[in-house]
């Protein structure tokens, strides 16, 4: 993917948002846009639903209300042709790391290649094995998912997200499970990702040390009045943020 | 070991505040006071408006003596008494302070109370319909699908449906020669015992001949594929599913229906047909071991009755139907696999219900092609 492909806009914007499973309502009237090249942190306490709007920004889960929009396309009234060409660009990691378990992790990373590319077997291998030395994974291609640690499957989870090198990336909780040093590794390796390649990236994170380092636009849901309460650089909002919740999170209940 | 004690202070002091003694050890498994008997005590005593406690004599505690707490302070919030928590323990005061530190989510905790029976039966209507509806809509992707194959642009792994083949053929085979010899078997003797009082007992082979080809064979190596492949396709999408896996290929652009439900549907479309042209000879194998151990026929005499009466129709009835059950098990073995819940027990839920949906189906759609065939004289 060319990294020149500079569109002006926000690359999502989400209008008025409202999420729910049934009649059970997560969130409602979220408002707010990614700029291209951003590293978007999605924040908020335990269950305010941050893997269910990371659902809906991959187009998995319909919205109950309003719209979410790529590069101005909405993409739940666009044409399946359309969604499918959206949603090509996108590289997600789930929360479970949702490999496939009946693969190796070499097939698992390659199989996104052999899907769009038209690459050759001994191209892919390459690459394959390139994108598991980025986490940490060399050596580790014959593995089944079942045969690794719960960290190594979401950083193999990682490898195939960035398989084809997506113009937006989606991370739920990439460090949960991983030690302190390999986490500063991925956030050294998103922050790559971002400068070299130009892609988009969002996160679900609850790493305070992560969030500061490489986020740089973020939105933080609450449970309680189940909508937004601040949105805007964690670095910012930790100084000027009036809200006691987002202070009290940002400064680990410290505020 | 003292038993866990509540003790109450007779006297009220003037500003209405009710000393309570705890004392003994309070622990979970030895039985404690009951909050509603504390309450009576409380509201026996006249307008209590604080109490405290005095806790010298507590031994030990658990989180006994935590829950007695938290139902007392909410039934005495009722009554607009306070609980004043100075007197307990530091560590017990702390860990009610955790207990309450996060809020009750307002929407979250489930209404357990009962439905009226109307309205459950109206619920569950309405559930029965919608899934009559799943399962169509569910065959038409996979109708879609299988064009998709046609024009050859499905996606899927080779190496995929040579497994799911290899697990639907070949490893089937021992459970359906056991299964058709023995109906051959009881085929044979229960013709038999009829059979011989008109000394008729060579018609036994067109019995079981008869039988095998046109009815048994077809309905034996489906219901055996139906809880044996049928419940592990079930188990393993619904497995898929927990994991996220299915969203994963979802968010690639993969159709999960081209490439996990078809391979699937192909291999059973083309093993089903083979077991059971195979459960057919087996089965008659099955009878011939009784017409000529039991009946004391020869085997060339059983070999040429057979042969006489089944012809190549009666093989394609039996066949034709399998390709049908092929598809019904495989479908519904995917179909409950993909509705999947999201926990291990909906995975246990949907290989029975995938069983279920199968058998009953087979067993339905087998008597319409019998009525069919015998409508058309085939
Ligand atoms: N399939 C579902 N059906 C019904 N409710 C659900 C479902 N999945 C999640 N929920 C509810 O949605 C809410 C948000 O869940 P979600 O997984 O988005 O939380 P989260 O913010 O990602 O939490 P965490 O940080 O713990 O991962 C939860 O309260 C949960 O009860
Ligand atoms: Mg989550």
């Amino acid at each position: 993917m060319d990294s020149t492909k500079k569109t002006t806009g926000p690359h999502i914007t989400v209008n008025n948002l409202t999420m729910a499973y049934g009649d059970f309502i997560i969130q409602k009237n979220l408002n707010f846009k990614v700029r291209q090249g951003d590293i978007f942190i999605i924040m908020g306490g335990s269950g305010c639903g941050k893997s269910t709007l990371l659902r809906h920004l991959v187009g998995l889960k319909e919205p109950a209300k309003g719209e979410v929009r790529y590069h101005g396309t909405s993409y739940w009234t666009a044409e399946l042709q359309v969604q499918e060409e959206i949603r090509k660009q996108f590289g997600v990691l789930f929360q479970s790391g949702a490999l496939w378990s009946s693969m190796t992790l070499a097939e698992n990373v390659a199989l996104p290649l052999e899907e769009y590319t038209e690459l050759k077997k001994n191209d892919i291998r390459e690459i394959v094995s390139l994108k598991l030395a980025l986490v940490g994974l060399k050596g580790f291609e014959d593995y089944y998912p079942s045969e690794i640690s719960g960290g190594m499957q979401k950083r193999a989870g990682l490898a195939r997200a960035m398989a084809l090198d997506p113009e937006i990336l989606f991370f739920d909780e990439p460090s949960a499970g991983l030690d302190p040093i390999s986490s500063r590794l991925l956030d050294d390796l998103i922050l790559e990702l971002r400068d070299s390649l130009g892609s988009t990236v969002v996160i679900v994170t609850h790493e305070l040390a992560s969030i500061f380092a490489i986020g740089n636009n973020s939105v933080f849901l609450d449970t309680d009045t189940k909508t937004m309460i601040a949105e805007g650089d964690p670095n910012m909002l930790r100084e000027n943020s009036t809200d006691p919740k987002v202070q009290n999170f940002l400064k680990r209940g410290k505020a | 070991m003292p038993q866990a004690q509540w003790k109450i202070d007779r006297s009220l002091s003037e500003n209405g505040n009710l000393a309570v003694r705890l004392s003994g050890d309070w622990n979970m498994k030895d039985g404690l006071p009951l909050v509603p008997e504390a309450i009576q005590q409380i509201e026996s005593i006249g307008k209590v408006r604080t109490l405290s406690f005095v806790c010298q004599h507590l031994g030990q505690w658990d989180s006994g003596l935590l829950n007695f707490l938290i139902k007392l302070e909410e039934a005495l919030h009722q009554r607009h008494i306070e609980m004043d928590r100075s007197g307990l323990p530091e560590g017990v005061d702390r860990l009610l302070k955790l207990a309450s530190a996060v809020p009750e989510r307002k929407g979250a905790r489930r209404e357990s109370d009962q439905t009226p029976f109307l309205v459950q039966v109206g619920n569950n209507t309405i559930e029965l319909v919608q899934g009559i509806k799943d399962m169509v809509r569910f065959l038409g992707e996979s109708v879609l699908t299988f064009f998709q194959l046609l024009r050859g642009r499905a996606k899927f792994r080779r190496s995929d449906f040579f497994l799911i083949l290899q697990e639907c053929g070949a490893y089937a085979l021992p459970i359906v020669s056991l299964i058709s010899v023995l109906i051959g078997l009881i085929l044979a003797y229960v013709g038999a015992l009829q059979l011989q009082q008109f000394g008729a007992q060579i018609y036994v082979a067109n019995l079981v001949g008869l039988g095998m080809a046109r009815e048994m064979g077809a309905m034996m190596a489906g219901i055996i594929m139906a809880g044996r492949t049928g419940a592990a396709f079930a188990a393993q999408l619904g497995t898929m599913t927990v994991n996220e896996e299915i969203d994963a290929l979802s968010t690639l652009g993969i159709s999960p229906m081209e490439f996990l439900v078809l391979p699937r549907m192909l291999a059973m479309m083309l093993m089903m047909p083979l077991l059971c042209l195979y459960a057919d000879l087996v089965g008659i194998l099955g009878g011939a071991m009784v017409g000529i151990g039991v009946l004391d026929l020869s085997f060339t005499q059983y070999v040429v009755q057979t042969k006489g009466a089944i012809t190549l129709t009666d093989f394609g009835v039996g066949l034709s139907k399998s390709v049908m059950f092929g598809v019904i098990v495989a479908l519904s073995g995917c179909l409950r696999g993909m509705q999947c819940g999201r926990s291990s027990s909906a995975v246990g839920l949907a290989a029975t219900s995938a069983v279920v949906t199968a058998i009953v189906l087979i067993i339905v759609t087998d008597s319409l092609f019998t009525i069919m065939f015998n409508i058309l004289g085939i």
